[in-house]
């Protein structure tokens, strides 16, 4: 592999100033104002996380008040779920990659693109205000009739920012839809697509159809707050479990906004460093539009003790069993790719590995939770907590820094410290292990989320979750510093420092504002780790 | 092609203006999606309450203004004839009809919110408001609320779409005036008329929900 000089001109140095980026419609610039958004908002979340645990370490509520808690519990699930996790993958990574994986100049609509950014920024700031004056009490799911006619905390500034988040989240989805319909390069057929590219194609389904559900949703409760409209307020004949199917339509398919492109994100790394195209292609990607389809089928498991009907809990139990079937198939399509093949353990592989152990474990627990019987026994536990952990952030934060790390050098131009990444990303492992783990027993024990203070003879297991919250927010903290440092220190990085394939590694690091200095022509097959051509010039 | 490559609508990442239409056009009907999942939201709870309060709902239906609604699907429906007018100019070059039609299509649409407005008033005189000073007869004074949420609630984001077209439109109406908008890139003024007739289509469904349910009793 020959170190290739970074080219003269690329996407990070046409154009200095604040300006030449807030103005900005290339979407890799683009891609990296949302990196600066969602990390801010990470550790603002986390923030909240630290609390939280801080809290939990004692039996009795000694550091805040159970008002308190309350909106610590709401904040970092608000901030987490919409301003993190949400866009996160899509918003970073995506809009980095998905016009270069499919070999185009940027993504169909530049400007909607830069908007798409500003709207997210301007919910943030609505969200953020909603905390600094008061807080949000209400939990993240703004359950009625308690947010709209007896909660007092800043419901509608909070619940107004969650609405106009969405439009950027719809407007990133419908922009990542018309691009990879129209955009591809030639000879870039839909089978030939990297399974990152079907996985924010599925994904972005979902953010289309979803999101404006909740959005609506949100202005009932608003104007129910704010006007006295009845929509769900028992007092005129309103159903507030009629709330919790709405918002649940969205809310529960928003977890698969989560974890589509995370596991977009694994297909790409398991190839990569296994040195094999993904086993049983087709399965993989038609098994994320499975995933985006049955995701909408399945919101009522959340409600199994809301008050509905039994045969409604019956059906929507085992169509939450079969979302089990797409999800398998992926996890063993990864464990096929890694048969025989040429493993190495660099860091995004190990975040790689981490996910698919996390995902499995986070995936039949909520097996657990779609049998209703026994979901009954679990409802509002800390088994519940553990289990969404497992998914969100043993899936999709370690899929997240998996991939931020495989495509850093793309982006940065520069490598990272390997060994700090490595022990970083051994050290996020054991940290969330130790932190979610002891909660799955907890739960089943019995111990109630939301709560600040718990009977003593939980605290050795809430002390270990607290330990393991320390060296889990060290452990976020790690990448943060060193991959900040590579930005000017690190070693500067060749176009394919992995020998990858893929058109993201066919062009420069950082690429060109255009992408590419020639409009691409596909005339391989996706991961084609075999071809003759490929071994040469790795 | 290199004619082509000149139009200054060209953008960057396109290679032909037919590309960059087809993208715009395909963009509008996904948007289009959202906005059907949207009012799609308001439906459902609509269909739920009403099948589950019918008399209330056709109580409070009545108290609806059926010839001001009427009038109003009338002059929306000619309004997406002008807008489809406005297109059929555009992808002839026309512009002087363009700019004609545009603003006819915003003159109906000026006059619909006018007469929501009249009606909007009405209500609140009859106290028909939900909330506190919510009057109706006693036998359906709780569930009419809901209806009537419901009627301000839909009536009033159909409203508000309105006005976004309108902001639309005049934008339409600069880029035709400035020449933007020719017979080789009309694909502006074709995707603005989707989302007209869009606008259009949610009141065709709302005007029945809304004022003409139980009429067939009386």
């Amino acid at each position: 592999m020959t170190t290739a000089l970074v080219p003269a001109r690329h996407y990070l140095n046409d154009g200095y100033g604040i300006k030449s980026w807030l103005l900005t419609r290339d979407h890799k610039r683009i891609a990296l104002l949302y990196l600066a958004g969602v990390t801010f908002f990470f550790f603002i979340g986390g923030a909240f996380a630290v609390l939280i645990r801080l809290e939990l370490a004692t039996p009795v509520g000694d550091l805040v008040s159970d008002e308190t808690y309350n909106k610590l519990f709401t904040m970092h699930g608000v901030m987490m779920v919409f301003f993190f996790l949400i866009p996160a993958i899509p918003s970073v990574l995506g809009n980095f990659l998905v016009p270069i994986m499919i070999g185009a100049k940027d993504l169909a609509f530049p400007k909607l693109n830069l908007a798409s950014w500003y709207i997210y920024m301007l919910g943030a700031a609505f969200t953020t205000y909603a905390i600094v004056t008061g807080g949000l009490d209400t939990g993240w799911t703004f359950y009625t009739p308690f947010s709209t006619v007896a909660s007092t905390s800043a419901v509608i500034p909070a619940a107004l920012g969650i609405f106009i988040t969405g439009f950027s989240s719809i407007l990133t989805g419908l922009n990542f839809i018309v691009t990879i319909h129209r955009m591809r390069a030639p000879g870039m057929t839909w089978f030939r697509l990297p399974l990152f590219i079907w996985s924010h194609y599925a994904t972005s389904l979902i953010m289309v159809l979803g999101t404006p559900v909740l959005a609506i949703t949100i202005l009932l409760v608003a104007a129910e707050r704010v006007f006295h409209f009845g929509f769900f307020d028992p007092a005129v004949g309103g159903d507030p479990v009629l709330f919790q199917h709405l918002f649940w339509f969205y809310s529960h398919p928003a977890v698969y906004i989560m974890i589509l492109p995370a596991m977009g994100v694994i297909s790409e790394l398991i190839a990569a460093f296994c040195r094999k195209p993904v086993y049983g292609y087709p399965f993989v990607a038609f098994a994320s539009l499975a995933i985006a389809v049955l995701g909408f089928l399945v919101w009522a498991h959340h409600m199994f003790v809301a008050g509905i009907s039994v045969y409604a809990a019956m059906i929507f139990s085992i169509l939450s069993f079969l979302v089990a079937i797409p999800s398998a198939v992926k996890v063993f399509n990864w464990t096929a790719t890694m048969y025989k093949g040429s493993v190495s353990w660099q860091t995004p592989m190990l975040y790689a590995i981490g996910f698919i152990g996390l995902f499995t474990i986070g995936g039949l627990t909520g097996l657990f939770l779609a049998a209703v019987g026994l979901d009954i026994h679990v409802t509002d536990t800390y088994f519940i907590v553990a289990h969404f952990h497992y998914i969100m952030v043993g899936g999709t934060i370690m899929a997240y820094l998996g991939g931020l790390h495989y495509w850093w050098p793309k982006i940065s131009g520069r490598l990272y410290n390997e060994w700090l990444a490595k022990v970083s990303a051994l050290v996020i492992f054991v940290g969330f292990n130790l932190t979610f783990f002891p909660q799955f027993i907890l739960g089943y024990l019995g111990m109630p989320r939301r709560y600040h203070a718990y009977p003593p003879e939980f605290q050795v297991l809430n002390v270990l979750s607290s330990a393991g919250a320390s060296i889990l927010g060290v452990g976020y903290l790690l990448p943060m510093m060193y991959l900040t440092w590579s930005l000017r220190y690190g070693r500067l990085a060749s176009a394919n420092p992995w020998g990858a394939v893929g058109l993201e590694w066919n062009t420069t690091s950082p690429p060109p504002t255009a992408n590419f200095a020639e409009p691409p022509e596909v005339t391989w097959e996706a991961y084609d780790y075999g071809s003759p051509a490929v071994v040469e010039h790795v | 092609m290199s004619d082509i490559h000149a139009h200054p609508a060209l953008a960057h990442h396109f290679d032909s203006l037919e590309e960059q239409k087809e993208a715009a056009t395909l963009g509008m009907w996904v948007f289009l999606v959202t906005e059907v999942l949207f009012f799609g939201g308001i439906f459902a709870t609509y269909a739920i309450y009403r099948s589950w309060y019918p008399e209330a709902f056709a109580a409070a239906s009545h108290e609806l203004d059926v010839t001001l609604g009427t009038i109003n699907t009338a002059v929306l429906i000619t309004s997406s004839l002008t807008m489809a007018l406005a297109v059929h100019a555009a992808q002839l070059g026309r512009r002087t009809k363009v700019m004609v039609f545009l603003v006819l299509t915003m003159a109906l649409g000026g006059v619909f919110l006018g007469i929501k407005g009249v009606e909007y008033y009405h209500k609140f005189t009859e106290h028909l408001i939900p909330g506190p000073g919510f009057q109706f007869e006693k036998e359906h004074l709780r569930h009419a609320q809901i209806f009537f949420s419901l009627y301000f609630m839909m009536t009033g984001l159909h409203a508000l779409h309105m006005i976004i077209g309108f902001g639309i439109m005049l934008v339409m109406l600069w880029w035709a005036w400035r020449g933007t908008i020719t017979k080789e890139y009309y694909s502006p003024i074709e995707i603005s008329g989707l989302y007209w007739h869009f606008v259009d289509i949610v009141w065709i469904f709302l005007f029945p929900l809304l004022y003409l349910i139980g009429r067939h009793a009386h």
